[in-house]
C-alpha cells in the first residue's frame, strides 16, 4: 500500500504527489533544458571546432579558437582583444553605475507617490521599452546628429570641433544604454522602496543622524536586495549589447556583443564567435558569482 | 549641544511646554490646538483612542514632523524647527526600530558615534546604560535573535545613552504581552524616577496610563479632554469621554429640578460644576454601596430596586434593576440574585455631574 500524506487538506499518495510536482515543472524544465542547457552544450563544441575554407563548420577538436582569444593571431599577439573585452566591462559597469545613480531617486519618488498614481509613474518608466529597441536608437540620430541644436550647442561652447557632432561617439553610447536599461534598474529598486520600513528612518534621525547614516543604516540595508537585482539586471545585458553601441558609436565602438555580431554574420566565423561568446558568459558568470559570494559573507557576518 | 545635554543645567532644563500645536494631513485636522506643560523629570501621558492625534503630536516633539501652528518649547529653547537629529530629545518606537544589520551594542552606540562622541567615551556610556538595563548578556546579539521583551528594552537603552532632556515613548508594550506589559510598566516607572527625566508616553492602554504616569492627559479629536493625575482624571471625570475611555462608570441621564437632581433611579444629592442644569450623573461601579437590608435611617442618595437580572463581569456586576429598567454596574457581592430587593447608596461626592 503507497504511503499516503496530508497535502494542503487533501489525502494523496506520496508518489501521487511527486507525479503531480513533476507533472507540473515538465514545462518549464523541458523549456530550460531545450532551448538553454542544450544550446549552451552546442556552443561550447563550436568554441573547440574550426572555420571552413567557406565558412562551414569543420567538427574536429582544436584549440585555435581559445589561442586566438587569448590574443594570438596569423600575425603574433595583439592585444586587441583584451581591449574589447576590458572596453565592454567599463562600459557596462559605467552604464549601470549611471542608472543606478539615476534609479535610485525615481524610484523613491514613484514609491513616495499616493498608492493610486505609483502605477500611472511606473508605466511612464516601463512606455519606453514597448517600442523596439533599434526604432528607440535610432530616435537618438535627429537628436545628437550633424544639424541638431544639442550638437551646436556644443560646438559653441567649445566641446566639439566645427567638423564633429555628438554622434557617433561615446555620449550617444552612454545615452543609448543607459536609456535602455534605466527600467530594469527603476523596477526592482521599486520594489525595495516601497517596502522601505520607514520607523528605521525615523529612528536614525531621532539619534542624530545626519543624512549619510540614515542613508547608510536606515535605507541600504533594506533595498539591498533591490540594489543587487537592479546591478545584475543592467549589467548583464550590457556587456553582451550589440545594437546600441554599433549604431550609436561607429566603428569606434567595438565591443564584445558587436565582436560576435560580425563573427557570426559578417566574418562567417561561428567557431571564433562562439569562443567569444563564452568569454562574455564567464565574465558575466564571474560577476554573479562575486554578488553571490559578497552576498555569503554578509549572511555570515549577520549570523555570526 | 553639551549644555542642553546636562540636566542639571537649569531648573528649565526637561521643561516641556507645548503652544497651540496645529496640524492636518490635507483635509484632516489630526490637531486643533493642543497645549500642555510637562516639568522636569514628570512623568506625563497622552492617552487616548486611535486616531485623537496622540502619535502625531508626539511625532511633532521628536521633529519627525512639522505643526502647521504653534510652538514646542524645551527648557526655555523653542525648537521650533530644529531638524529631529538636532533635537535633544530621544523617542522609543512602537515597533522599536532597531537597525536589524547592527548588534545590540551598535544599536545603542548609534545615536553616540553620530554624534561623533569619542569611541572610548562611546564604550563607558553603551556599557553603563546595558547594565541599566540588563542587556550585557546580549550585547552581541543581533536584534533578531532577541525577544519582544529584550527588543524593547534595547530600544529604551539606545535611546537613554543619549541622556535626552526628553524622553518619548510611542506605545511601547504594545507588541508584548499582558503579563510582560504588567512587568515592564512598573520597571519603566523605577528607571523614570531613578534617572529624573522627563518621560511623556502615549499609549491608549488605560492601565498603563494609570500605572507608571505622575499625569494623564486623554485626548480625543485633537484637542487635549481632561489633564489631572491619574487620580484626578479617574475620580472626577469631567466629561462623558473621560468616564467612559478611564474604566467602568455608571452613568444616568440628569436634569437640575429646583434643588435636586432628577435621575431614572430617583432624586440624587451631588455636586457639579456652577451652572449645570441638564447632562449625565456619573458614579464608578465601586463607591456604590449596596445593601440587602433596609438601611436603618434613610439618608439621601438610597434606591430600593428589585433586581430583574444580573450579569457577573468579574470585577464588578451588571444590574438590572426594576422599577424603570435602570442598568447599574457595580462591585460583586453574595446575594446579589434576580428577584432579590436591594438599597443601594450613592455616595454625593463620588456622584459627578457631567455635560451630556
Amino acid at each position: 500500500m503507497a504511503e499516503r500524506i496530508v497535502w494542503e487538506g487533501e489525502l494523496v499518495a506520496r508518489r501521487g504527489l511527486y507525479a503531480r510536482g513533476a507533472a507540473l515543472l515538465a514545462g518549464g524544465m523541458g523549456f530550460i533544458a531545450l532551448l538553454l542547457a542544450l544550446p549552451s552544450l552546442a556552443l561550447v563544441a563550436l568554441a573547440f571546432a574550426t572555420r571552413g575554407t567557406y565558412g562551414d563548420v569543420v567538427w574536429s577538436f582544436s584549440l585555435d579558437q581559445m589561442k586566438r582569444l587569448a590574443g594570438y593571431g596569423i600575425l603574433g599577439w595583439s592585444p586587441d582583444l583584451l581591449w574589447i573585452l576590458a572596453r565592454s566591462v567599463a562600459v557596462a559597469g559605467v552604464t549601470t553605475a549611471l542608472c543606478i545613480l539615476l534609479a535610485f531617486p525615481l524610484a523613491f519618488f514613484v514609491a513616495s507617490r499616493p498608492p493610486s498614481r505609483r502605477y500611472l509613474w511606473l508605466a511612464l518608466v516601463v512606455v519606453p521599452m514597448l517600442t523596439n529597441l533599434v526604432i528607440r536608437t535610432y530616435g537618438w540620430f535627429p537628436i545628437l546628429g550633424t544639424h541638431s541644436p544639442l550638437t551646436a550647442l556644443a560646438r559653441g561652447a567649445g566641446l566639439l570641433n566645427a567638423d564633429e557632432s555628438l554622434y557617433p561617439g561615446a555620449l550617444a553610447v552612454y545615452l543609448g544604454m543607459v536609456s535602455g536599461s534605466l527600467p530594469f534598474a527603476v523596477l526592482p529598486l521599486y520594489a525595495a522602496a516601497e517596502r522601505l520600513d520607514g520607523s528605521l528612518v525615523d529612528a536614525a534621525r531621532d539619534l542624530y543622524g545626519g543624512r549619510w547614516l540614515v542613508f547608510r543604516h536606515a535605507i541600504l540595508p533594506q533595498v539591498r536586495v533591490g540594489l543587487a537585482v537592479a546591478t545584475i539586471l543592467t549589467f548583464v545585458p550590457a556587456l553582451g549589447a550589440f545594437v546600441i553601441p554599433d549604431l550609436l558609436g561607429g566603428a569606434r565602438y567595438m565591443l564584445m556583443g558587436n565582436l560576435i555580431q560580425q563573427q557570426f554574420f559578417a566574418a562567417r566565423n561561428w567557431p571564433f564567435g562562439a569562443a567569444v561568446s563564452l568569454a562574455l558568459l564567464g565574465c558575466s558568470l564571474c560577476g554573479l558569482f562575486l554578488y553571490w559570494r559578497a552576498q555569503l559573507k554578509d549572511e555570515q557576518g549577520a549570523r555570526a | 549641544m553639551s549644555e542642553a545635554h546636562d540636566p542639571s543645567g537649569s531648573s528649565k532644563a526637561g521643561a516641556l511646554e507645548i503652544r497651540d500645536v496645529r496640524k492636518s494631513f490635507g483635509a484632516v485636522e489630526v490637531l486643533r490646538g493642543v497645549s500642555l506643560d510637562a516639568a522636569r523629570g514628570e512623568f506625563i501621558t497622552l492617552l487616548g483612542p486611535s486616531g485623537c492625534g496622540k502619535t502625531t503630536l508626539l511625532r511633532i516633539v521628536a521633529g519627525l514632523e512639522l505643526a502647521d501652528e504653534g510652538r514646542v518649547v524645551l527648557g526655555g529653547q523653542d525648537l521650533g524647527r530644529l531638524p529631529a537629529h538636532r533635537r535633544p530629545v530621544n523617542t522609543v518606537f512602537q515597533s522599536y526600530a532597531l537597525f536589524p544589520h547592527l548588534r545590540v551594542r551598535d544599536n545603542v552606540a548609534f545615536g553616540l558615534r553620530a554624534r561623533r562622541v569619542p569611541e572610548a567615551e562611546v564604550r563607558t556610556k553603551v556599557g553603563d546604560a546595558l547594565a541599566l538595563l540588563q542587556l550585557q548578556p546580549l550585547a552581541e546579539r543581533l536584534p533578531h535573535q532577541l525577544s519582544g521583551g529584550q527588543r524593547q528594552r534595547v530600544a529604551l537603552a539606545r535611546a537613554l545613552v543619549n541622556e535626552p532632556l526628553l524622553l518619548l515613548l510611542d506605545e511601547p508594550m504594545s507588541a508584548l504581552d499582558a503579563k510582560l506589559r504588567a512587568e515592564l510598566r512598573l520597571e519603566l516607572r523605577r528607571l523614570q524616577r531613578r534617572l529624573q527625566r522627563t518621560f511623556v508616553l502615549v499609549t491608549h492602554d488605560q492601565d498603563e496610563a494609570m500605572t507608571v504616569s505622575d499625569r494623564i492627559l486623554l485626548m480625543r479629536d485633537g484637542r487635549i479632554e481632561q489633564d489631572g493625575t491619574p487620580e484626578e482624571v479617574y475620580e472626577r471625570p469631567r466629561t462623558r469621554f473621560v468616564a467612559e475611555f478611564l474604566g467602568a462608570a455608571n452613568l444616568f441621564e440628569a436634569r437640575r429640578e429646583d434643588d435636586a437632581i432628577v435621575t431614572p433611579l430617583g432624586k440624587l444629592s451631588a455636586e457639579g460644576p456652577a451652572g449645570w442644569t441638564a447632562g449625565l450623573a456619573c458614579i464608578r461601579p465601586e463607591r456604590i454601596e449596596v445593601s440587602l437590608e433596609a438601611p436603618a435611617s434613610p439618608g439621601p442618595n438610597v434606591f430600593e430596586a428589585r433586581i430583574a437580572e444580573r450579569v457577573y463581569r468579574g470585577d464588578h456586576v451588571e444590574l438590572l434593576l426594576e422599577p424603570g429598567a435602570v442598568r447599574v454596574q457595580c462591585a460583586p457581592r453574595e446575594g446579589l440574585a434576580p428577584g432579590v430587593r436591594a438599597w443601594l447608596r450613592f455616595p454625593p461626592e463620588h456622584v459627578r455631574l457631567l455635560d451630556g
